[in-house]
């Protein structure tokens, strides 16, 4: 089997006394697209970013294309960041532009094309997801379902190996995060990439995936294929499956809070 | 904590500051040559040309309408001292000393500090808390050399530019205020400012406005780029990023009016 394109092992993430992530391990094989469920501040978010290479861990390694992310020189780190595309959760478009020219930084900044082929580039990407006609336009004129599409155009501008989604269908209606996932699926047919998708939604997570990991908690739980995934017996996969809420206030740190507030501080348990 | 541990780590705060803010100077001055014209990256300096746009030529009315109260003001404080010993014709020399050495550079960088270091910090600020910044990483484009470089660039053509354009506006008021109590032609006072001011007086006053230029740039972008939060922290960091570059401004103008004074001979 080769070698998987992005290795994550005994990740460990610590803020002051918090630990964010724990020993996490991850394989993500060439070409598959791989969903990281997990609920609000399990920490899928932070795994993210140290797989993109924004942060360093306070532990483990982060091998992507076989270059260790914490470990390599600067251009190293910059070999691997051109082979790789990433779609912000906010978008993260520059407002000052319009999208043509969003979606052309990477290719004059990274490229030696000539300006009329970034040009017939830039224009072939933004219609790859369906912003051919809204190549003049800025951000600010965008919905929120086209600014994520601006988003992902961008981010495949110079063909990435690799792409990295960050909540593509956050904040969405179902119908236009339903086109995101068609588009990601698309990306995948047309261009064989690997990708990387973060969410906490479902049926998102169950229509473009081919592998799912589930953060708890800032431990990995489970990786399986989708099949897998949905019968898993796990408590915890299945109460985000199905659903189901946290009792609310019941924590240990709560009750002691409600206890203290009380003046019942010295009281027991 | 007691209190010299709270000395100690306001003291340690204060050196981690200024090391950064002189890290981030060595990144930018070696990622200037990328936004020249022909040697630099490609379109990288429109960029800059527009920043020389935005700090130079938007700042000059302000910096005329300053630059003539400010010479106008010495020069009747300076005239109604002088009166009195009857040597109203050395009001000429103090508004062109201190214009030259003194108060142009300062009111420049003032002006400059408050509206373009303001602004370089909220802009990237705001990039920063959109991600913006995230983004350029992730695309393998190094923000300093993206954002902070053209700044850099026009800053450092610009602000010298300003300074001489408000000692010229500052003298102008000396003059205004000549020709009103002693009816001196502007050719007289051309001569008198000629004879008056050294070459040295000149090149100090440049090249303070020259290290004004590179504190304004680098706190400014020093404070975008350590925003935090949303955008109450944007705020914070514009205000936070006059303030400091004020103060470093009043702290190196110390320096080198020291210097410049150890220095000079009679």
């Amino acid at each position: 089997m080769a070698d998987p394109i992005i290795s994550v092992k005994g990740l460990t993430v610590v803020y002051g006394d918090h630990r964010v992530l724990d020993g996490v391990n991850l394989d993500i094989e060439r070409g598959e697209v791989m969903v990281l469920l997990g609920g609000s501040g399990s920490g899928k978010t932070t795994m993210l970013r140290h797989i993109i290479g924004l942060e360093r861990p306070t532990s483990g390694t982060v091998v992507v294309r076989g270059i260790d992310l914490n470990a390599c020189s600067a251009a190293e780190l910059k070999t691997v960041r051109r082979a790789m595309g990433v779609a912000f959760q906010e978008s993260a478009l520059f407002n000052s532009m319009s999208l043509e020219e969003n979606v052309a930084v990477p290719l004059l900044e990274l490229t030696t094309l000539a300006d009329p082929i970034i040009e017939i580039m830039t224009y072939m990407k933004l219609a790859a997801v369906g912003l051919g006609e809204s190549a003049k336009l800025s951000p600010r004129e965008l919905s929120g379902g086209m600014k994520k599409r601006a988003a992902v155009a961008r981010a495949i501008a110079v063909d990435p190996d690799i792409l990295v989604f960050d909540e593509p269908s956050a904040g969405l209606d179902p119908i236009v995060a339903a086109g995101l996932d068609e588009l990601i699926l698309f990306l995948k047919r047309a261009f064989q990439m690997t990708m990387l998708v973060v969410t906490h939604e479902l049926s998102s997570a169950f229509r473009i995936a081919d592998r799912i990991a589930m953060l708890y908690q800032g431990s990995l739980i489970a990786v399986d294929n989708k099949d897998s995934f949905e019968a898993s017996k796990n408590a915890r996969i299945r109460q985000f499956l199905d659903r189901v809420p946290d009792p609310i206030g019941h924590s240990a740190a709560v009750q002691a809070r409600f206890r203290e507030l009380a003046g019942l501080a010295g009281a027991s348990a | 904590m007691n209190v010299v541990e709270g000395i100690g780590s306001r003291v340690i705060d204060h050196l981690s500051y200024v090391g950064g803010l002189t890290m981030q100077f060595w990144s930018g001055l070696r990622a200037s040559p990328h936004v020249l014209p022909i040697v630099g990256k490609r379109g990288r300096w429109r960029s800059a040309i527009n920043q020389m746009a935005a700090i130079g030529v938007e700042a000059l009315p302000t910096v005329a309408v300053m630059s003539l109260c400010a010479g106008f003001i010495l020069a009747m404080q300076a005239g109604a001292e002088l009166r009195r010993f009857g040597a109203l014709q050395y009001v000429m020399d103090t508004v062109a000393i201190g214009f030259t050495r003194e108060l142009g550079p300062l009111l420049t960088a003032f002006v400059v500090g408050g509206r373009s270091g303001s602004a370089f910090s909220a802009e990237i600020g705001t990039m920063v808390v959109t991600s913006e910044i995230d983004a350029l990483r992730t695309m393998a484009v190094d923000p300093i050399e993206y954002v902070l470089a053209p700044k850099y660039v026009a800053a450092m053509i610009t602000v010298p530019c300003l300074t001489v354009m408000s000692n010229a506006f500052g003298m102008l008021a000396g003059w205004g205020f000549m020709y009103v109590s002693s009816k001196t032609t502007l050719g007289m006072f051309v001569r008198y400012v000629a004879e008056s001011i050294e070459l040295r007086d000149v090149f100090t006053g440049l090249l303070k406005s020259l290290v004004f230029a590179i504190i304004i740039v680098n706190v400014g972008c020093m404070e975008g780029f350590r925003t935090r939060g949303g955008p109450d922290a944007v705020g914070r960091s514009a205000t936070s990023a006059v303030v400091r570059s004020t103060f470093l401004i009043i702290l190196a103008d110390v320096f080198f009016t020291a210097i410049f004074y150890l220095t000079k001979k009679d």
